[in-house]
């Protein structure tokens, strides 16, 4: 644990629905509503610290925002998370009638290529700052991985619950880093059940679940960058994958934040929401027009997206309609498409979700709903390296040739 | 006893139906509500269930036989 011991920023936390407030401990929904709780910060202090200049003079990580985040002390996991790359695209932009396009690069992020690793390092840092030792989720893919590597280096247990159908090398990608993997047997509803029982019985550092108030509050790093990057400007349009619908969330929260703290000029982002067409209950309830959404069962290819019950999907779908954004699903053959067009345009090679998230760009470039000539955040949140199963069989084989100069003479066309 | 938490979505056809509260008649549970959202076709209510876990199981079971989705607070914590 670390010996400094930081002014904290973080007043409690607050449900959501009712306002009840609740000290700062390991619990994530309010005792009479049910609602979520969520981290309540001390903005008129913060405002005095925080400037531009004090977050450029600080290390190129995610913690430059550190006030922005609940902890109480300095951060003691995930200590070199986040700054990923953010650049203007020439390429893909031309590709896609867009005049000014920008791509946000979590595909790389440290240390498990995806933007977990942002919510993980505050999750676990807040674990140990509630002395508690073992740290669990329940994860599919990403958070796995990052789970399992951040806990490696932060020196704790973790225990981590899969499905106990999944493929091989996702388990693999997570049991390098010494986790116990347990796999469970059961429909996906009964999986669910099980670690919510388990978060409640054991009483673990459970990230996406009891420590979720604060886990949460990690991915507003990668609206900070952005809002950064951009010269301390808040894009037209973003559009950002949901899966549980926390990062569209939280998204929407950076943006406010930076504005009432003075750091930007604009908090007038639209932000539009990316589903696979497999599984897309946010998408197609802000479509339907209604608050609430009906849960569905996944089938996609988009298998980190695949939530058919989200937690904050209530909450992305108002965050949606009140910036005045929209939202798109895609099928897997616009998946694969749009993995393979972000690939030949701009050399980046993005899991499933950033095919989906860029499937959905197209769309709603198509129905109007982002104008060629304003600025737009594409979310690039995972790498492909991690899915890809998903490209089997549909970019090609390499062709084969003898070791001889006319063999290749044969077959090279010239352009 | 713990208790059982959990959300249920309610399909249009059955918003009228006093499904709580023939929860009650037919199961020795105590059934209190803690939230309820309806919009445009579709409910939500926020439930807590007391009492014996094979009288809450049978509840469970009861409520999802009906057509209505039943499922943990949490929600979906598999990400
Ligand atoms: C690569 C990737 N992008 C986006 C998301 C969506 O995040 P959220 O669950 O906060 O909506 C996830 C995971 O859940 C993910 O793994
Ligand atoms: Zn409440």
């Amino acid at each position: 644990m670390s010996i400094t011991k930081t002014k904290s920023y973080t007043l409690g936390l607050r449900c959501r629905e009712c306002l009840k407030e609740y000290p700062i401990q390991p619990h994530h929904v309010c005792e009479d509503c049910f609602g979520p709780l969520e981290a309540v910060y001390d903005y008129a202090a913060i405002k005095k610290v925080l400037t531009r200049e004090k977050i450029l003079s600080r290390k190129h990580t995610m913690w430059r925002y550190q006030e922005l985040l609940p902890l109480d002390q300095d951060p003691t996991v995930g200590l070199e998370v986040g700054y990923t790359p953010f650049y203007r695209s020439r390429r893909l932009a031309q590709t896609l009638g867009l005049k000014e396009l920008y791509i946000k690069n979590d595909a790389v992020n440290f240390p498990t290529l995806s933007f977990k690793d942002r919510v993980v390092a505050v999750a676990l840092s807040k674990a140990k700052e509630f002395g508690m030792n073992i740290v669990a989720c329940a994860s599919t893919g990403n958070l796995a991985n990052s789970l399992a590597a951040n806990a490696a280096q932060a020196g704790l247990e973790s225990y981590i619950f899969i499905p106990a159908d999944l493929e091989q090398g996702k388990v693999l990608g997570t049991l390098v880093f010494g986790s116990h993997v347990i796999g469970i047997r059961g429909n996906y509803d009964e999986v669910n059940r099980l670690c919510s029982e388990i978060a409640d019985k054991y009483g673990w550092a459970f990230v996406n679940i009891n420590i979720r108030p604060f886990y949460g509050e990690g991915s507003k790093t990668y609206t900070y960058e952005i809002l950064e990057q951009l010269g301390w400007r808040a894009p037209q349009h973003v559009v950002v994958p949901m899966a549980g619908g926390s990062l569209i969330t939280k998204v929407k929260k950076a943006i406010k934040e930076f504005y009432d703290l003075g750091l930007t000029e604009d908090a007038s982002t639209k932000m539009h929401g990316a589903q696979a067409e497999g599984c897309g209950p946010i998408v197609h309830a802000v479509i339907a027009g209604n608050d609430l959404f009906k849960p569905e069962k996944p089938n996609t290819i988009a298998k980190s997206l695949a939530i058919g019950n989200p937690a904050d999907g209530y909450y992305a779908i108002k965050a949606i309609k009140e910036s005045g954004g929209w939202a798109a699903t895609a099928t897997d053959e616009e998946i694969v498409e749009a993995m393979k067009l972000l690939a030949t345009t701009e050399g980046i090679f993005t899991e499933t979700a950033g095919g989906v998230t860029l499937a959905a760009l197209k769309k709603l470039i198509q129905s109007g709903h982002i104008p060629p000539d304003e600025s737009v955040v594409l979310s690039i949140t995972g790498n492909g390296l991690k899915t890809q199963e998903a490209l089997v069989g549909k970019v090609g084989v390499p062709e084969l040739i003898d070791a001889k100069l006319s063999e290749f003479d044969r077959i090279y066309k010239k352009p | 006893m713990p208790k059982t938490r959990i959300y249920i979505t309610y399909p249009e056809k059955l918003i009228k139906e006093p499904v709580i509260y023939n929860v009650g008649q037919k199961f020795k549970v105590v059934t209190n509500i803690r939230s309820a959202t309806v919009s445009s076709g579709i409910g939500v209510i926020g439930l807590e269930l007391d009492g014996e876990q094979s009288e809450i199981t049978k509840a469970v079971q009861y409520i999802k036989d009906l057509g209505i989705k039943v499922k943990p607070i949490e929600q979906d914590v598999m990400e």
